[in-house]
């Protein structure tokens, strides 16, 4: 049960964004970690928001 | 034989659905008279959904595409943890449908509703299962098999220099179009509102909170910034009753439609030259939690009160002179209901974004077709709240005063005289109760939707807060449409930018260029914002199918570049499967685009309307109130006329060039080849999970 529920918190701050930066360590660290330091949070928020709205995110 | 033993209760099963389906279909379709209960149609729409997904989707995922579960989707080959990422279908699909869904299904419906409810449900299921679905499901895959490309890529890649080029110059317009006619919904549900226009003004500030505290406070917390916004934003709702009831205040907020209109202009310079993090992002956050909050809420409360439709199946109306927006049944029902049945952004969303994220090909079909589903639901349940309302109060509240007449008695008498009774008495007892000085010429959708969502809402969360909750829902709307708003306005400057940047005329990112470019944008799509809140006839009646038309081309240049591939990948047999939406979109859009032109109605063609205006300038035939606008609303129309015309040479160039391919891939001459991708075989591929 407590695993069931640990999935569903899981999903729920994928889906929110709240993960994100979780998600960009464990990334940095299988692939970059040859690189100095990871971005810090606010770092990657700052840059990760710019990226974001670069495009076409929203419809009609 | 165990085999079909076995299936046995499945082909039951899904033959129950089917005749559920058609039993409540031809239910709404034959009833005649009596008022019938919402639940037909919400039984209809989901047998159909189910049958449009557990069939159609199913033969179009393994006959004509062939998705192939082994194949490495671009999110496993450029996995970067950015951009590219493999991640969890249900999270792609919330952040699909959070993207799809905009204010476009919830108006269509509501502005259609006065054809009836019949005509727009029909459209809005079979469109949406058929067309919409398709066109999401098939852009969504060709995306995916060409490393996440964007539409107007694809089509330069498939079809040459002259697709490409459509696609971007359809792009831009429509975004035009779009940010104009969605300002002009928000302009008239604010106008002479103090509680509405106070609570819309209050989200910038609580926007602004948020984007501190998620930019330097608390980076990256986006649940708990939310959650401070959304608090923030009730209490500004009921703070905005409290403003309305002192007279004082109730006077800062107290503004007609043309101030509302530059108001809401400088608002979209401003959020479109500041940064992301300040306003737009943290707007998005709280649009997109109120968004999937509100819908659900109101399928809640449609399922539990099991309301009657008031509205007539069919109104006389289909006859072309209905008081919202002139034109006939075919072909501008097709053409007011885009979102929600058939919606060209959605290859916007569906190329670019969303498939860089799918960990397995085979998900295309859930995202892509499920997602259009849930879409075209809300479109329906839109229908339903725009005709539980009495038809005399829906047509009261957004027939213009240039139809209808100005004084309240004028207009109850015209309406009732259309068979629709509705009385002063009664207009101003509802105004008072959502807390509004009047409801009547609030045309463009929302102010009769948050009527119809409030008396809902009322219904089961209690009587006492209509007004409260009128503002809620007219908050709710216009928080998401400020949204689009925003972001259009930054996509087409990306996109004039680049224009500009490709001869040489600016540098993309230097300040000055930023300030021009955000101006230019805004410039164009003001222009038509405040030309629509000075027009007699409403704004509405000629921005919405301009709107409309637009959004069709979009999905007609999307289907046109999923039928080249599907040619070129030997699928000649199935190329049905995109034509024939792709030719009814074609047929649809000429024929609303020539009478948008060249009908003598004068609500209807832009040129006769322009020549009548004329005229009557010329003999000294106009009151004098209008005398001053007539130059302008002349201009504004041969600038309509323009446009629509702009529209259809793109539509049949492009048209013409996807034959052109088409015919040189037969007849075996050159031709650009197709840009798939090598296949890679998936690593991902044992980890991922069937439904």
């Amino acid at each position: 049960m407590s695993a069931f529920i640990r999935y569903l918190r899981s999903f729920w701050r994928h889906l929110n964004g709240d993960a994100t930066y979780e998600r960009y360590l464990r990334h940095w660290h299988e692939r970059h970690a040859e690189q100095l330091q990871p971005l810090s949070r606010k770092a990657f928020f700052a840059a990760e928001t710019q990226r974001k709205w670069n495009g076409v995110k929203r419809c009609c | 034989m165990s085999g079909t033993n076995k299936q046995l209760p499945s082909i039951f099963f899904w033959a129950c659905v089917a005749l559920t389906g058609a039993f409540s279909l031809g239910g709404i379709a034959l009833q005649r008279g009596e008022s019938i209960n919402s639940m037909w149609l919400i039984v209809a729409a989901i047998c159909i959904y189910a049958l449009g997904y557990r069939f159609y989707s199913a033969f179009v995922a393994s006959k004509v595409l062939m998705l192939d579960a082994s194949r490495a989707t671009p999110a496993e080959r450029f996995d970067d943890g950015r951009d590219f990422m493999p991640t969890h279908k249900w999270v792609v699909f919330g952040h699909h449908f959070a993207a799809i869904a905009g204010p476009g299904p919830l108006i269509g419906p509501t502005l259609a509703a006065q054809f009836g409810y019949l005509p727009g449900t029909l459209w809005i299921l079979i469109g949406a299962v058929l067309g919409g679905c398709v066109q999401d499901f098939v852009t969504l895959f060709f995306s995916i098999r060409r490393d996440g490309r964007s539409l107007g890529q694809m089509a330069k890649d498939e079809l040459g220099a002259i697709g490409g080029t459509a696609a971007m110059i359809g792009v831009m317009m429509i975004m035009v179009i779009l940010i104009a006619v969605l300002g002009l919904v928000v302009v008239n549900a604010m106008k002479h509102s103090p509680w509405a226009t106070s609570t819309v003004a209050a989200t910038i500030p609580i926007a602004v909170l948020m984007g501190c505290y998620l930019h330097h406070l608390r980076p990256g917390r986006v649940l708990e910034a939310t959650l401070i916004g959304v608090s923030l934003l009730i209490f500004a709702v009921l703070g905005g009753g409290w403003i309305d009831n002192s007279p004082t205040i109730r006077s800062w907020f107290d503004y007609d439609a043309p101030q509302l209109a530059l108001m809401v202009i400088l608002y979209g310079f401003a959020a479109a030259v500041l940064p992301v993090w300040l306003l737009l992002a943290p707007r998005d956050y709280l649009s997109t939690f109120m968004k999937l909050g509100t819908i659900t809420a109101l399928a809640i409360a449609i399922v539990v009160l099991r309301p009657e439709l008031k509205m007539p199946a069919l109104t006389q109306f289909i006859d072309g002179t209905g008081p919202i927006f002139g034109g006939k049944l075919f072909p501008f029902v097709f053409i007011t209901i885009a979102c929600g049945a058939i919606s060209g952004f959605h290859a916007l969303i569906s190329s670019g974004t969303t498939p860089k994220l799918l960990a397995n090909e085979q998900d295309a079909r859930f995202i892509g077709y499920g997602a259009m589903i849930m879409e075209s639901f809300v479109a329906i349940m839109a229908m339903i709240a725009a005709s539980v309302l009495e038809p005399g109060v829906y047509f009261a509240i957004n027939s213009p005063a240039g139809i209808v007449g100005k004084e309240a008695v004028d207009a109850v008498a015209k309406i009732s005289a259309w068979g629709f009774p509705v009385g002063v008495e009664q207009m101003q007892t509802l105004a008072k109760t959502m807390g509004e000085s009047t409801l009547f010429a609030r045309t463009g959708g929302a102010p009769s939707l948050a009527v119809g969502m409030a008396s809902l809402f009322a219904q089961v969360f209690g009587e006492h807060l209509l007004a409260a909750w009128y503002h809620f829902a007219i908050m709710f709307e216009a928080l998401f449409i400020l949204t689009t708003l925003d972001a259009g306005t930054r996509v087409a400057r990306f996109m004039l930018q680049d224009m500009l940047g490709n001869i040489g005329l600016a540098k993309t990112n230097s300040y000055p260029s930023i300030l021009v470019t955000s101006g230019l944008v805004v410039g164009a799509w003001g222009y038509f914002l405040y030309m629509g809140t000075i027009d007699p006839l409403g704004g509405i009646n000629s921005l919405w199918p301009l709107f409309g038309i637009a959004n069709q081309m979009l999905a007609a240049i999307a289907l046109c570049v999923a039928t080249t591939i599907l040619v070129k990948s030997d699928k000649l047999k199935y190329v049905w499967v995109t034509a024939v939406p792709l030719a009814w979109l074609i047929i649809v859009t000429s024929t609303a685009a020539w009478e948008k032109l060249f009908a003598t109605d004068l609500r209807v063609g832009f040129l006769s309307h322009a020549a009548d205006l004329s005229a009557k300038l010329a003999n000294g035939a106009l009151p004098a109130e209008q005398i001053k606008s007539a130059p302008h609303l002349i201009f504004n129309d041969y600038l309509n006329a323009g446009l629509t015309s702009l529209f259809m040479l793109i539509t049949w160039l492009l048209l013409a060039d996807t034959l052109r391919v088409i015919y040189c891939i037969l007849a075996g001459k050159n031709y650009p080849q197709s840009s798939e991708s090598a296949h890679m075989p998936s690593r991902l591929v044992e980890k991922w999970v069937r439904d």
